[in-house]
C-alpha cells in the first residue's frame, strides 16, 4: 500500500489521530499532580468532599496549561484537516455517486479472506466533518474556563480528547465494525466523564446507568453486525449499501430467527441495528440514561447531546438507511419492518419526552428531555424515508443544542459564583457574631441548577442570555430566522406528503411531531422565562456572574457561544426549499443545496423525492412554534414568577399528571423493580449461593464425604479382618512403614525437592535419550 | 525450515527443560532474597525471550508443524519425544513466555520461603511449555499432569485463609478429571494398532489421521469401537471441561483463584485454563469428529454433542457473568470473569467441532450433507476467535489478578465493600485498573473485543439462539466490571485507608505495562497475530 497522507484518499486517516494522540500525551506525560491537603483547597469545589487531614492530588498549573495546549492542538489539527476534506468534498461533483475518498487495509484475517478497515468520505461524512469539529473545538475552548478550578482538569482534557477522537473515528469509518469501535469507545468516554466527579453518588450512579443501558442496546447491535457480516461477508458500507444485489439478497432471504413470521434478513439486521441507536440516541424505552447524564460537567453534556454520542446513534442509522429500506419504498406506501419500527419509536419518543420537558425545574434537565425529543424527530423522519431531512435536523440540532448546553453551563457557573459569594458573605457575618449557633449556619442545600432559584439573569449575564435565546428559538423552531425551523419544517413537509397520499406511518409522524413541536416551543419559552425574565428570586441569583468580563473564565466560556450563535440561527439557510416564497429565491435559486449534495450518498432508488411545496406543513410549523412560544410567554414572561411563588405549570396541570411527569412516568422505578433488583438478587442468591455453592459444591462435598466414609469402612475391615488373619505380613509392612516414615517428614520443602528431583530425572532421561538417539 | 538450537538442544526442548533447570538452581540457592529474586527473574526473562524468538521465527505460511523434534523415547508403548508447534501452539507459547516473568516479578512481594515459591513458578512453566509443544499424546499427558503439582503447592503453602480447602478441591477436581484422560490416552494409543496405521502410537498427527476412521461394528478387546470411542471422549471431555472450566465444572476455580497468591492466580487464569481449551482444539475436536455430530437426547430435543457443549458454554457465559456480579470479593469476582470469558472460547470450540465433524463425515465416510463453504467460514472464524480469546484472556485476566493482588497486598482485604474512592489516593492505579477492566469487558479497540466478535460471528449462524442468550452474559460482563470499578475507585474515599500507601508500586507497574501494551496493540491491530492463528485453523478445517 502506497500511503501518502497528502492524498485526499488517505488524509481522513489522520483526522482522528490528533485528539487520540492528545489523549495519549496528556495521560502519560502532562497529567502531573501535586499533593495538597484536601481541606485547604477551596478550589477543590463543591464536587469533591473534604477529607480531614488527608492530601489529595491537584493538577499542577504547568500540567494544567500543558494539557490544555495539547488537547487544543489535537482538536484544532483535526478541525483543519476536516476543513480540507470538507472543501474538497463539496467541490467534488456528485460526491458519493461516482467518486468517494476512500482507502483501507487488512485488519482481521478470516480464513482465506480478511476483514478490511478503512476510511470513507462521502456526502454524509463530509457534512459531519463540518459539524463535529466545530462543535468540538467550541466545547474544548469552553472547557478551559468551565473546568478552570477543577483539580483534575488534565484528566478531563485527556478523556474529552479521546471522546472527540472516537467520534471522528466513527465519522470517517468505512465499515460498520470501525463505526462500532468508535461507538463503544465513546460509550466508555461518556461513562468516564458522566462519572467524572466520581466521589458523588449521583455522578457514578448516572455513569453506570448510562453505560449499562446503552450496553443493553449495544449487545443487540453486535448481533446485527455479526448477522450482516455472516450474510454478506463484508461490513464495508459501500459494498453493502450501494450494491443493489446485496440489498436484494438481504431483503429476500428469510431471517434466521423469526423468519417464519415473514421477517426478512435485512429486516432483522435492521431492527438489531436500530435498537443500537435506540440505546445510544436515548429513544424510548432506553432513554432513561440521558437525563441522568447531566451529572457530568456541562462540557460533557454538550459533547454527549450535540457533537458526539447521541448524534452518533442517529448518524449510524442514517448511514445504514438503504439496508432498512431494502425491499421497501416508503415514498409509495411500502414500508419495511425497520422503517415502521423507527417511525413508531421516533414519533412516540418525540412527544413522550417533550411532555416530561414541560415540568422540569432543572435547567439542564429541560434540555436533556428536549434532546431525546429532537432525536425522536430524526428517527421518525428516517422511518418515513425522509433521510435527508433527518440528517439536516441532526446537523442544525447539533449546533443549537451545543449552544444551549454551553449557555446553560454558563448559567450554572454564574449561579455557583453567586452561591460562592453568598457563602463567603455569610461566613464573614458569622465571624462577627460569635454567638451564632453553628446548626443554623449549616450550609442549606442550594441547587444552582434549579430554575426556581434563578430569574432576572438577563442583566447579570447578557451574552449568555442572547446565546440562550438564539439557541432557544432555534430549538423551538421560530419561523424563518432560525435553523431549527428549516430542518423541522422539512421533516413535517415530508410527513405531510405521505399523509396526503393516505399512508399510515407519515400520518402518525406528522401528528405526533406537530404536537411535540408545540410542546418544545412552550417549554423552551418557559425555560428562558424562568431563567432570565423578571427579578432574581434568590440572593444567589442576585450575585450571579462569570467573574468579570476580563476573566479567563468569562472569556473562554463566552467565546464559543458567540461562535455558535450564527450557526444556530443561519445554518438552516443551506437547506431552504427552492419553492419557498422569497427565501427560496434568495438561498436556493438552483435547488436545495443541502439536499442536492447529500442525496448522492445512496443509490438513486433510495434517494428521497423532494416534497413539493405545500402551505399546510409550513403553516403547521408556524402555528405550533409561535403558539407554543406565546403560551410560554403568557405564563412566564408577561408576569415573571416572583420569589416564593409556585411554578405556574404546577397550578395548571392536575397534581397526578404533574407528579407523573416529574417522576418520569415512574419508568426508572419500574426498571429498578423489574430489572435491576431482580438481577442483583438472582446473581447473588440464585447463581452464587444456590447453584454454585449449594448444588454443585454440595454434590462435590457429598462425593468427598462418601469417599471418606468408604475409607473409614475399609479401615474397620482392615482392623477386623486382616489383623485377625495374620500378624506377620502387617508387621513387615509396619517395619517398612517406619523406614519410609523418615522420608515422610511432613515438611513441604522436602516434598517439593523430591518432586522436582523426580521431574528433573525425567528431564535428564529425555535429554540423554534424545542425544543418544540423535547420534 | 529454520531451526534454533541453544547449547545443542533444539528450541522447543529448551523451552521445556530450561524452566525446570532454572527452578532447580533457584531452589538450591542459599536463601538470599535479593539474589534469588533477580536470578529467577533473569531466568524467566531469558526463557520468555526464547519464546518470543520462537514466535517470530515461526513462519505461518510455511509447514503446518515447525521446529519438529522426534526422538524415540518409550518405543515399547509407541510414545516418543515428539515436539512441534503450529500457529495455535506458538501463540500459547508466546503467552506463557510473556506471563511467567511478570508473575515472577509480582512474586517479589512474597517474603516467605522465597526460593521455593519462585522455583515452583518456574517449574510450572515446564509443564505449560511441555503441553503446548507436545506432538505426542503421552508427552502431552505427562506435562499436563506435571503442571498441577507446582500450582497445588503454591496455593496450599502461600495462599489465603481458606487455602487448604481451595488447594485440596483444586487437586481433587483436576486429578479426578485426568484419571479418565489417562485411561482414554491408553485406550487410544493401544487401539492405534487396530487402525490402518497398524502400530501402537501416541503421535497426535497419526491419531488425527487414522483413529477417527475406526468404524462402528469393529471390535476392540471384544468391545464395540463406538463404546471405546465414547469412553475415550468422555475421559477427555470431562478433563478439559474441568480445566477450561466449562459450566458446571467450574466451582474449583473461584476458590483456587481466590486463595492463590497473586502470581499463582495470574498464571492459573492466564495460562493454565488454556491447557483445557488447547486440549479441546488440539485433541478432542480432531479425534472425535463423529461423536461431536452424533445426536443425543437432551431435554427431549435431539441435539448434537457439540450442541450440548455449546449449551454449556452459553451457561458459562451467562451464569459466569451473573456469579461474578454477585461477588463481594474482588478476587472471586475476577475469577468468575474467567468462567464468563472462557465460555466464549468453549462456544467457539463447539462451533469448530460441529462443522469439523460434518466436513469430516462427508470427506471420510462419504455420508451426510457435509459442511457448506459458509459453514466452514463460520467455523474458521469461531476457532480463530476461540484461540485469540485464549490469548486475550491470558493478558487481561493476568492483568486483573495483578491489580486485585496489588490492592490486596496493601489493604489486606479482598472485600469490595471495604474499598471505595481509592482513585483519590491512587490516581495511576485507577487509570490502569480502568484500562485493564475495559480490556476484560471487551471494549472495542482493546483486545477482548476481537475474540468475542469473532466467536459471536462464528456461532451466530450455527447456534443462533444460544448466541442470542449469550448476549445476556455479555451485558452482565459490563455490570460486574462496572461493579468492580465502582466499589474500588468510585465514591467518597474510605478514610480507613487514609494513612496507607495505595498507589501502584513501580514494580507492579512494570509488570503490568507489557500486558497493557499488548492489550492495546491487539485491539487496534489484531492482524499482528491473527494470521498465524488463522493459517493453522484454516488448515485444520480444510485438511480433508
Amino acid at each position: 500500500m502506497d500511503v501518502n497522507f497528502s492524498d485526499i484518499n488517505y488524509l481522513p486517516w489522520l483526522i482522528p489521530v490528533g485528539p487520540l494522540l492528545a489523549f495519549v500525551i496528556i495521560s502519560l506525560l502532562t497529567n502531573r499532580s501535586k499533593w495538597v491537603p484536601a481541606t485547604d483547597h477551596h478550589e477543590y469545589g463543591g464536587h469533591h468532599p473534604d477529607y480531614d487531614g488527608m492530601e489529595v492530588p491537584v493538577v499542577t498549573t504547568q500540567s494544567r496549561i500543558a494539557s490544555i495546549v495539547v488537547g487544543m492542538s489535537g482538536v484544532v489539527a483535526a478541525w483543519l484537516m476536516s476543513m480540507t476534506v470538507f472543501f474538497e468534498g463539496i467541490s467534488t461533483d456528485k460526491l458519493g455517486d461516482k467518486t468517494v475518498f476512500a482507502s483501507g487495509m487488512n485488519w482481521l484475517d478470516t480464513g482465506l479472506n480478511a476483514l478490511r478497515m478503512g476510511v470513507l468520505v462521502d456526502p454524509l461524512t463530509t457534512v459531519m466533518l463540518f459539524m463535529v469539529p466545530i462543535a468540538v473545538v467550541c466545547i474544548f475552548i469552553y472547557s478551559i474556563g468551565y473546568m478552570a478550578h477543577d483539580p483534575r482538569q488534565a484528566r478531563f482534557f485527556s478523556l474529552i480528547s479521546l471522546f472527540a477522537g472516537a467520534m471522528l473515528t466513527l465519522v470517517v469509518a468505512d465499515n460498520l465494525l470501525l463505526l462500532f469501535i468508535g461507538w463503544e469507545v465513546m460509550g466508555l468516554c461518556s461513562y468516564m466523564l458522566i462519572g467524572f466527579w466520581f466521589e458523588k453518588k449521583s455522578a457514578y450512579s448516572a455513569a453506570i446507568k448510562a453505560f449499562t443501558v446503552t450496553r443493553v442496546a449495544d449487545v443487540i447491535m453486535l448481533l446485527g453486525i455479526v448477522y450482516l457480516y455472516a450474510m454478506t461477508g463484508t461490513l464495508n458500507f459501500r459494498e453493502i449499501l450501494n450494491n443493489p444485489e446485496t440489498l436484494d439478497m438481504l431483503s429476500n432471504a428469510p431471517a434466521i430467527i423469526f423468519g417464519s413470521w415473514g421477517l426478512s434478513a435485512s429486516g432483522l439486521i435492521g431492527i438489531f441495528l436500530i435498537i443500537g441507536t435506540v440505546g445510544k440516541s436515548a429513544q424510548f424505552p432506553l432513554h432513561v440514561w440521558l437525563p441522568d447524564a447531566m451529572e457530568g460537567p456541562t462540557p460533557v453534556s454538550a459533547m454527549i447531546h450535540a457533537a458526539a454520542m447521541v448524534s452518533a446513534g442517529i448518524y449510524a442509522i442514517i448511514r445504514m438507511y438503504p439496508l432498512f429500506a431494502a425491499g421497501a419504498d416508503p415514498h409509495h406506501g411500502v414500508y419495511s419492518e425497520p422503517l415502521i419500527f423507527m417511525a413508531v419509536i421516533g414519533s412516540f419518543t418525540a412527544l413522550f419526552a417533550a411532555t416530561m420537558g414541560v415540568v422540569q425545574r432543572d435547567v439542564k434537565a429541560v434540555l436533556a428531555y428536549s434532546t431525546i425529543s429532537q432525536l425522536g424527530f430524526m428517527m421518525a423522519a428516517l422511518g418515513i424515508g425522509a433521510y435527508v431531512a433527518a440528517f439536516f435536523h441532526l446537523i442544525t440540532h447539533a449546533f443549537f443544542k451545543a449552544l444551549l448546553f454551553m449557555s446553560s453551563g454558563a448559567v450554572i457557573h454564574a449561579m455557583e459564583h453567586g452561591e460562592h459569594h453568598v457563602h463567603e458573605h455569610h461566613h464573614e457575618h458569622d465571624e462577627h457574631d460569635e454567638h451564632h449557633h453553628h446548626d443554623e449556619t449549616e450550609p442549606h442545600h442550594f441547587d444552582p441548577q434549579d430554575m426556581m432559584n434563578m430569574g432576572g439573569l438577563r442583566y447579570k449575564i447578557p451574552v449568555t442570555f442572547y446565546a440562550f435565546v438564539a439557541g432557544g428559538i432555534s430549538l423551538a423552531g421560530i419561523p424563518l430566522i432560525t435553523a431549527g425551523f428549516w430542518s423541522k419544517d422539512e421533516i413535517l413537509a415530508d410527513a405531510w406528503l405521505g399523509l396526503t397520499h393516505g399512508y399510515g406511518p407519515p400520518a402518525l409522524v406528522f401528528i405526533m411531531l406537530a404536537l411535540a413541536a408545540f410542546l418544545t416551543a412552550f417549554y423552551t419559552s418557559r425555560q428562558i422565562g424562568l431563567t432570565f425574565a423578571g427579578q432574581p428570586r434568590t440572593e444567589e441569583a442576585e450575585h450571579a456572574g462569570l467573574g468579570g468580563p476580563r476573566s479567563i473564565i468569562s472569556r473562554t466560556m463566552q467565546l464559543p457561544l458567540i461562535i455558535l450563535i450564527p450557526f444556530a440561527l443561519f445554518a438552516g439557510f443551506v437547506g431552504v426549499p427552492p419553492e419557498f416564497p422569497i427565501f427560496g429565491a434568495i438561498f436556493s435559486p438552483d435547488g436545495n443545496p443541502f439536499f442536492d449534495f447529500v442525496k448522492y450518498t445512496v443509490l438513486e432508488a433510495f434517494q428521497p423525492e423532494k416534497p413539493p411545496f405545500s402551505w399546510w406543513p409550513v403553516l403547521t410549523s408556524f402555528g405550533v412554534a409561535l403558539g407554543g412560544w406565546y403560551l410560554g410567554w403568557l405564563l412566564y414572561w408577561r408576569e415573571p414568577v416572583k420569589a416564593g411563588e409556585e411554578d405556574p405549570i404546577k397550578r395548571i396541570l392536575p397534581e397526578s399528571i404533574y407528579n407523573t411527569l416529574m417522576n418520569r412516568y415512574y419508568l426508572d422505578d419500574l426498571y429498578k423493580m423489574v430489572f435491576v433488583q431482580p438481577s442483583q438478587w438472582f446473581s447473588r442468591v440464585v447463581v452464587s449461593e444456590f447453584i454454585d455453592r449449594g448444588i454443585i459444591d454440595g454434590f462435590i462435598h457429598l462425593i468427598a464425604r462418601l469417599a471418606n466414609w468408604i475409607g473409614d469402612l475399609l479401615k474397620l475391615l482392615n482392623l477386623w479382618l486382616i489383623d485377625g488373619v495374620g500378624d506377620g505380613i502387617p508387621q513387615g509392612i509396619v517395619r517398612f512403614g517406619v523406614w519410609l516414615r523418615r522420608v515422610q517428614t511432613g515438611r513441604v520443602q522436602q516434598y517439593l525437592i523430591l518432586a522436582i528431583m523426580a521431574a528433573l530425572l525425567i528431564g535428564l532421561i529425555f535429554v540423554v535419550s534424545t542425544t543418544v538417539a540423535a547420534n | 525450515m529454520e531451526t534454533i538450537e541453544i547449547f545443542g538442544i533444539d528450541a522447543l526442548s529448551m523451552l521445556i527443560i530450561a524452566p525446570a533447570i532454572s527452578a532447580l538452581i533457584v531452589a538450591a540457592l542459599p536463601a538470599n532474597k535479593v539474589l534469588v529474586r533477580w536470578l529467577s527473574l533473569a531466568f524467566a526473562v531469558l526463557i520468555g525471550a526464547l519464546a518470543v524468538v520462537v514466535f517470530f521465527a515461526y513462519d505461518h505460511s510455511g509447514e503446518q508443524y515447525q521446529f519438529v523434534v522426534n526422538v524415540d523415547w518409550f518405543s515399547l508403548l509407541g510414545a516418543s519425544w515428539h515436539l512441534g508447534i503450529d500457529g495455535i501452539s506458538v501463540t500459547m507459547i508466546l503467552l506463557t513466555g510473556i506471563l511467567v516473568p511478570l508473575a515472577v516479578l509480582i512474586s517479589w512481594e512474597v517474603d516467605d520461603r522465597v526460593n521455593m515459591h519462585l522455583a515452583l513458578i518456574l517449574f510450572f512453566e515446564t509443564g505449560l511449555m511441555g503441553v503446548f509443544a507436545a506432538k505426542d499424546l503421552m508427552i502431552f499427558f505427562l506435562f499436563y499432569e506435571l503442571s498441577l503439582v507446582p500450582i497445588y503447592f503454591l496455593i496450599d503453602q502461600w495462599g489465603g485463609k481458606n487455602r487448604k480447602y481451595a488447594s485440596t478441591k483444586f487437586m481433587l477436581y483436576s486429578v479426578g478429571g485426568t484419571l479418565g484422560m489417562l485411561l482414554a490416552t491408553q485406550l487410544i494409543g493401544w487401539s492405534m494398532a487396530f487402525t490402518e496405521y497398524g502400530a501402537r502410537s501416541f503421535d497426535i498427527e497419526a491419531i488425527t489421521a487414522y483413529w477417527p476412521q475406526m468404524l462402528e461394528g469393529q471390535l476392540f478387546l471384544g468391545v464395540d469401537v463406538s463404546t471405546v470411542k465414547a469412553l475415550a471422549f468422555i475421559g477427555y471431555f470431562v478433563a478439559f471441561c474441568i480445566k477450561v472450566p466449562v459450566w458446571p465444572f467450574h466451582t474449583w476455580l473461584p476458590d483456587a483463584h481466590g486463595e492463590a497468591p497473586t502470581a499463582g492466580s495470574m498464571l492459573l487464569a492466564g495460562v493454565m485454563l488454556k491447557l483445557g481449551a488447547y486440549g479441546f482444539i488440539r485433541l478432542v475436536v480432531p479425534f472425535f469428529p463423529n461423536i461431536w455430530i452424533s445426536e443425543v437426547q437432551f431435554l427431549n430435543l435431539g441435539v448434537t454433542v457439540a450442541g450440548v457443549f455449546a449449551f454449556l458454554a452459553m451457561l458459562g457465559i451467562v451464569l459466569g457473568a451473573f456469579a461474578a456480579f454477585g461477588q463481594n470479593d474482588i478476587k472471586r469476582l475476577v475469577a468468575y470473569s474467567s468462567v464468563n470469558h472462557m465460555g466464549f472460547v468453549a462456544m467457539g470450540t463447539a462451533v469448530m467441532a460441529v462443522i469439523y465433524g460434518k466436513a469430516w463425515e462427508a470427506a471420510t465416510l462419504a455420508t451426510g450433507a457435509g459442511a457448506t463453504s459458509a459453514e466452514l467460514q463460520s467455523a474458521i472464524l469461531a476457532a480463530n476467535g476461540a484461540v485469540i480469546q485464549m490469548f486475550n484472556h491470558g493478558l487481561s485476566s493476568a492483568g486483573m489478578f495483578l491489580l486485585a493482588g496489588a490492592i490486596y497486598h496493601k489493604t489486606h482485604t479482598r472485600d469490595l465493600n471495604e474499598y471505595g474512592g481509592l482513585w483519590v489516593k491512587a490516581p495511576i492505579y485507577g487509570g490502569v485498573f480502568i484500562f485493564t477492566s475495559m480490556a476484560s469487558l471487551g471494549l472495542p479497540g482493546l483486545n477482548g473485543f476481537v475474540g468475542e466478535f469473532l466467536v459471536v460471528r462464528g456461532s451466530w449462524p450455527v447456534f443462533t439462539w444460544l448466541t442470542v442468550i449469550s448476549m445476556i452474559g455479555l451485558l452482565f460482563t459490563g455490570s460486574y466490571i462496572l461493579k468492580g470499578i465502582r466499589a474500588t475507585l468510585h465514591g467518597p474515599f474510605n478514610l480507613k485507608w487514609r494513612d496507607y500507601k495505595l498507589e501502584i508500586e513501580l514494580r507492579e507497574f512494570i509488570a503490568i505495562a507489557p500486558l497493557m501494551v499488548l492489550m492495546l496493540i491487539t485491539g487496534v491491530y489484531p492482524n499482528w497475530i491473527l494470521p498465524i492463528i488463522n493459517e493453522s485453523v484454516t488448515r485444520i478445517m480444510s485438511g480433508f
